[in-house]
């Protein structure tokens, strides 16, 4: 039943995916492109997810202690607004505005095997990987300073 | 504005909204993929199926609309340079900043949090300026 939970939270990903168009790197340029022939569509995308996910959250999520599953729900605690926060957001967007895809798109339309979304992925796999592996070190260095 | 499309739009958010409540309220998780990609590559015991199968579902959920007339459009030819540039700031980036459009934009922005609406302003801005920057200077 779990398993089933997040294939089908996966499938719904996909076609919203799909029907929103955000798949395409050129309705998303068509947003990001405000002095062009502006297309407010990305900007309904995130409205319409907003309006299902935020009274959802407030009124059936929030108040529960565990997720019905009896997992804990793993709500982000964090709420600092830090350098990692700022610098990776302005990373995020630069590269975002680069290609104008992102990750949700990126993992959908690797249906459909396309070279260039293949390199992306791979490339933010490894963008990600670096930042583990940096993070990693860190937290070595810090043990060894402290030991 | 002859290219909006603010059916559809709404729709297709509609149904992001739907998996985000869904994965959340039955399984505890937030449905921000570039998290779900990048906490495969530090497993941990029971945290890893649930992840595959939400990813293959994604996929699963676009190649069941493509026969009904739905479509997918090609990425636009770029160079390689351009496509691993940008792929590499992406996975840099949300692993850093702790979430992309979906975990920030959609999950953290519908829970309230501060942290999303500034790292959802940061990063839609440095996008924006990013294309404006092409578009007016012919930069990059």
């Amino acid at each position: 039943m779990n398993r089933v939970i997040a294939l089908l939270a996966g499938i719904l990903f996909g076609m919203g995916m799909v029907v929103s168009q955000m798949v395409d790197p050129a309705k998303v340029m068509g947003f990001l492109n405000i002095s062009g022939n502006w297309d407010p569509s990305l900007a309904f995308v995130m409205g319409g997810a907003l309006l299902m996910f935020s009274p959802c959250y407030h009124l059936f999520i929030k108040p529960r202690q565990t997720a019905i599953s009896g997992e804990v729900l793993k709500v982000p605690t964090t709420t600092a607004i830090d350098k990692p926060l700022i610098i990776g957001a302005s990373l995020f967007g630069l590269g975002w505005g680069l290609a104008g895809i992102c990750p949700g798109p990126a993992l959908t339309a690797l249906v459909t095997g396309q070279q260039e979304i293949l390199l992306f992925l791979a490339a933010m796999a490894g963008g990600q990987l670096l930042v583990i592996g940096w993070s990693k070190l860190r937290v070595r260095a810090m043990q060894r300073a402290s030991s | 504005m002859e290219n909006f499309t603010p059916w559809s739009a709404l729709a297709g958010g509609a149904l992001l909204g739907l998996s985000a409540v869904i994965l959340l309220l039955f399984r505890g998780r937030i449905a921000g993929i570039s998290g779900i990609l990048s906490g495969l590559f530090t497993p941990h015991k029971g945290d890893t199926s649930w992840r595959v199968l939400f990813l293959v579902g994604m996929m699963l959920g676009a190649a069941i609309l493509l026969p009904m007339g739905f479509s997918i459009a090609k990425v636009p030819q770029g160079s390689t340079l351009l496509y691993v540039l940008a792929g590499l700031l992406v996975g840099i980036g949300t692993k850093l900043g702790n979430g992309c459009t979906s975990g920030h934009g959609i999950c953290g922005m519908g829970r309230f949090s501060v942290r999303s609406v500034v790292a959802t302003v940061v990063f839609m801005g440095v996008a924006i300026l990013v294309v404006l920057l092409r578009e007016q200077l012919g930069w990059f």
